[in-house]
């Protein structure tokens, strides 16, 4: 694989990471959702997660699903490929695309309707695979792009616009990452962004599932009083239990850590996560079931957990499960691919 | 016990032209007795066509297995039995019923079994099975399995069938587990020995070695596309399973585990998934392919539904999948485990939105193989779904066909792909720009080059940079294109192929797939009555310029096909726009395999009434 360098045609002003690239490189088109939608804000924390980890543009693939959030893909990363697919399906298109490459960078971007209402299964399925991927569902309780119908992780009990009571329970797309095997599940908010970018950075750099559900407020149809997904509602209710630091691999440590309060996890890819405790209880994003008794726990309690929820840095993907070959699958040729005539022959030997 | 009734009924008479059925019980062991028969008989040259026909159960419902035995080579299903081989009391009644006159019934006659359950136009040959296996085994299950060896035993010798093919293919067949040979052979000769002491034989039905199997193989069609795709380069397969198609992949992976392993680590040069469902089946496919890779899926016509809304998506957005359809007869379970090309126009026009498929018929395993590696070649020119359209019949059923060929200077044509070097180079790059005018445009793989040839994808709404446009004339000259394509790809698909009559005629018969043996056979014997008819074997969809001369240069064409709606007649008018009433309805939907017989009386039915000599 060759990365060509970057030509350097920037504005002077612009800071460059390692790679060459400014933060320009990573922008895609002007967004079209409406003025303050939380969506903007993830996407410009995709931008800088990116920009940071230095990752080459052109070598993250990223696709989504349809509603508003499926729609960001075309406003940040202009120079990776980018698939807009179906509703709901944007799951089994990422893992196809990943096991046709497994050289990529992978980024899920879906809704809450994409993701928990009709892409439920796909979404569930894409997690205990095991695919290699960042998956980022952009929460707003609502169906966006078809203006405010309660989604499937819209609150019991929260009003709509219009002044209708959800009755049905919420999904908690977490907690299901959590059971069905994801091995990094973390939540923040579209409004937060010291916690988002290190924790999507922290994302891409895992290997295996990794799960962010970001509350994300939809100015439009979800942010009145008796929302639970407002941005005021969120603020009041987001319980963070850690603060999180991306250390790349390449980058020397050399900073001390003080023992006890902060806690080291060391990727896959040579990266480490810093992780500084912020409540009372000891929270241990190493330990599955306590943080799904933990979470339960905060949600009957209308509080918002956010933070790197759980992560195991040792968990297998779907390539080590399947046995893949390490050459990219897409670019295996000929040679390795047909078997040629003299085994046909054989074959056609034992066939008669 | 011996009980062979002389009937008034002259018994049937034929060297190596019959059709012997088995009647058994699901789960009983009986399969892979009937296939040594079936394989000992093709082993002496002679053409055979077995058939499977089993129910929606793994055990103890009723399943036959018939074989056609051909010299003249008809492969095709053919109505009557000639011998049975009455294993199910269940079936008892049906079973005799099919049997010709003259014909033969062999069973079990351990247990008395009522004159009035008799005809008295058979032959009937009762061997007491279940007496023999008690007296010489303990085991129950040893009891059940050695008497189908048994029953293959007395069958050698009632048909003549040299027992020395059946011993060698025994140690063929048990070569892993050596200690199994000896007592299938005592088996066999238990048998054998009882029929040549206890019956009249040979009957009238006897096999005689034969050259007429020439070089040919015998494979189902599910194994032959599966081959066809190692071969074709496949290197993703998603798939949930779904009789009849299955076995397709499952054959795939038994073939991978052999061919496809990196020789320095072991490793995969393939990945199969089984997804959780047909959309996500799909949706991994369409990844895959979006990314450079070969990939495929197998469903069957319940899966395809489910499929639609990715399969239009795949459509606009170009992508190039490959999908075999083994068609069965729907929806639910039961019937679903029949045979019928029924899923023509769901795949044709699958999806929301203005789409056109391309389709592939092959007819036999040679040509799903051939077909299912050509499907990967056509996606990648074309940019877009293959369907290689198989049904049960084909898929499911050892078949005779000509031995599967491969050449090796063949290259896979990776279609319209920009590289690095070529962006690199300053070649001009836009998704959906037709620069060849051949409607097709060029592509890249994600990850190529660092600034250049990127782009977004997505159903509709693009101009031909890939720019998000909802402007109408972009829309219209976008859909434009994909019909020039579409006219691109007739030239590049299989074409149809023609078997004239001897004489001039102005009927013809256009068909397709699994009616194949039946309709050449249909012609043979038509021609017999001094009816004249020029076929046409429609091997692909788009239709191309041939299948128009065919069906301008002919007054009469009898569409033949097994379904209800007559969907290829649908097409051929839809595409072609010919005289709607020149194009004859012949279909047969019943979920029995198409025969002879059945398209010679859907062909009569059309024919002006001939006069009384
Ligand atoms: C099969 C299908 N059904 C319905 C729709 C219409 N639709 C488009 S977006 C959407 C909901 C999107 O909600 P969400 O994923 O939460 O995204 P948001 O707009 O809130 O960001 C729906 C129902 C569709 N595109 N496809
Ligand atoms: S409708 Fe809501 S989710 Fe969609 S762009 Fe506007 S604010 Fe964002
Ligand atoms: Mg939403």
């Amino acid at each position: 694989m060759t990365f060509l360098p970057k030509p350097k045609l920037h504005h002077p002003e612009l800071a460059e990471n390692a790679l060459g690239y400014t933060r320009r490189d990573y922008e895609g088109a002007i967004s079209t959702l409406c003025a303050g939608c939380g969506h903007d804000s993830i996407s410009a924390a995709i931008v800088r997660a990116c920009f940071e980890l230095d990752l080459p543009p052109h070598r993250i693939a990223k696709l989504s699903g349809i509603g508003c959030s499926s729609k960001t893909p075309t406003y940040f990363l202009g120079n990776s490929h980018g698939f807009n697919s179906v509703h709901g399906r944007m799951p089994s298109v990422l893992t196809g695309a990943n096991l046709a490459n497994r050289d990529l960078v992978y980024l899920g971007v879906s809704g809450d309707g994409d993701s928990a209402s009709i892409g439920l299964g796909q979404f569930a399925h894409a997690m205990r695979r095991g695919v290699n991927m960042t998956y980022i569902v952009m929460n707003n309780g609502v169906y966006g792009l078809t203006k405010g119908q309660f989604s499937a992780t819209s609150d019991k009990g929260a009003k709509s616009k219009s002044g209708a009571i959800n009755r049905d329970e919420a999904i908690d797309l977490v907690g299901l990452a959590l059971q069905l095997g994801a091995s990094f599940v973390g939540r923040s908010f579209s409004g937060d962004k010291a916690q988002l970018v290190p924790l999507i950075k922290a994302a891409l750099s895992h290997k295996g599932p990794a799960f962010i559900d970001c509350i994300s407020p939809c100015v439009t149809f979800n942010n009145h009083q008796g929302s639970t997904k407002s941005f005021d509602y969120v603020r009041a209710h987001n319980e963070a239990v850690n603060f999180l630091d991306v250390i790349p691999a390449r980058e020397e440590i050399t900073v001390a850590f003080e023992p006890g309060s902060v806690e080291i996890v060391r990727q896959h890819d040579g990266s480490l996560l810093k992780l500084r405790k912020l409540d009372d209880t000891d929270y241990n994003p190493r330990d599955r079931l306590a943080a799904m008794s933990f979470l339960a726990k905060h949600r009957e309690a209308g509080e918002i957990v956010t933070g790197l929820l759980y992560i195991n840095p040792e968990e297998t993907e779907l390539h080590d499960q399947l046995g893949t070959t390490e050459t990219p699958l897409n670019s295996l040729t000929e040679a390795e691919l047909c078997p040629g005539s003299a085994v046909l022959a054989k074959l056609n030997a034992t066939l008669r | 016990m011996l009980q062979i009734v002389k009937t008034e009924t002259a018994a049937l008479q034929a060297v190596n032209d019959f059709v012997v059925k088995f009647a058994n019980v699901n789960g009983s062991g009986s399969a892979s007795a009937n296939q040594l028969f079936a394989k000992s008989i093709l082993r002496m040259g002679v053409p055979v066509a077995p058939r499977n026909i089993f129910p929606s159960n793994i055990q103890g419902l009723p399943t036959w297995y018939e074989i056609r035995v051909s010299e003249a080579g008809h492969l095709a299903a053919r109505e009557g039995t000639d011998l049975m081989v009455a294993m199910n009391p269940q079936t008892w009644d049906q079973d005799l019923a099919s049997i010709r006159p003259g014909g033969y019934l062999f069973y079990d006659s351990t247990r008395a079994i009522p004159a009035s359950r008799f005809r008295d136009d058979i032959i009937i040959i009762g061997m007491p099975l279940t007496e023999l296996c008690n007296a010489a085994y303990k085991d129950a299950r040893q009891r059940q399995l050695f008497k189908n060896i048994i029953y293959v035993g007395a069958l050698a010798a009632l048909l003549d069938i040299e027992i020395d093919v059946i011993e060698a293919l025994l140690k063929e067949q048990f070569r892993a587990k050596e200690k199994l040979i000896a007592p299938n052979i005592q088996a066999l000769h238990m048998g054998r020995d009882y029929a040549r002491e206890h019956l009249n034989c040979p009957l009238g039905l006897t096999v005689r070695r034969s050259g007429a199997l020439g070089e040919h193989i015998s494979i189902d069609g599910n194994s032959a596309a599966a081959l066809g795709a190692v071969y074709g380069g496949a290197m993703v397969a998603a798939w949930y399973p779904i009789t009849p198609s299955t076995s397709l992949v499952e054959a795939f992976s038994k073939y991978c585990a052999k061919l496809r392993i990196a020789p320095e680590t072991g490793k995969n040069n393939f990945a199969i998934v089984q997804a959780e469902d047909e959309l996500a089946s799909i949706g991994m496919v369409i990844g895959a392919a979006w990314n450079g890779a070969r990939a495929f899926t197998a469903t069957s016509g319940p899966g395809i539904s489910l499929m639609q809304e990715f399969l239009g998506l795949a459509y606009f957005a170009e992508i190039p999948a490959v999908l075999f359809n083994v068609q069965r007869a729907g929806p639910s379970t039961g019937m679903p485990t029949r045979t019928q090309q029924c899923d023509l126009l769901i795949c044709a026009y699958a999806s929301h939105g203005d789409t056109k498929h391309v389709l592939l018929f092959p007819e036999d395993p040679h040509e799903c193989f051939t077909f299912g590696a050509q499907a990967f070649d056509l996606a990648d020119r074309l940019q877009t779904p293959v369907f290689v359209m198989l049904d049960l019949e084909i898929g499911m059923n050892e078949r005779l066909c000509r031995p599967l060929t491969w050449d090796d200077s063949k290259r896979m044509d990776r279609g319209k792909v920009m590289t690095e070097a070529d962006l690199e180079a300053g070649k001009l790059f836009g998704r959906y720009l037709d620069v060849d005018h051949d409607g097709i445009p060029y592509r890249t793989y994600p990850g190529t080059h660092p600034s250049k040839g990127s782009f977004f994808t997505r159903g509709t709404s693009k101009d031909e940079f890939a720019r998000y446009t909802e402007a109408g004339t972009a829309y219209v000259a976008n859909m434009e294109r994909l019909i020039r394509k579409f006219r691109t790809a007739e030239d590049l698909v299989p074409a149809p192929q023609i078997r004239s009559a001897d004489n001039a005629t102005t009927l013809g018969a256009i068909y397709f797939g699994s009616s194949s043996a039946a309709m050449r056979e249909a012609q043979e014997l038509l021609a017999g009555q001094g009816v004249d008819l020029d076929l046409l074997r429609i091997r692909a969809f788009p239709f191309n310029d041939d299948v128009r001369h065919f069906i301008d240069h002919h007054d009469t064409l009898f569409v033949v096909e097994q379904n209800r709606d007559g969907q290829l007649r649908t097409m051929l008018i839809n595409e072609l726009e010919p005289t709607p009433a020149k194009l004859k309805r012949c279909v047969h939907y019943d979920g029995t395999p198409i025969t002879a017989r059945h398209i010679i009386d859907l062909i009569e039915a059309h024919l002006p009434h001939r006069s009384a000599p």
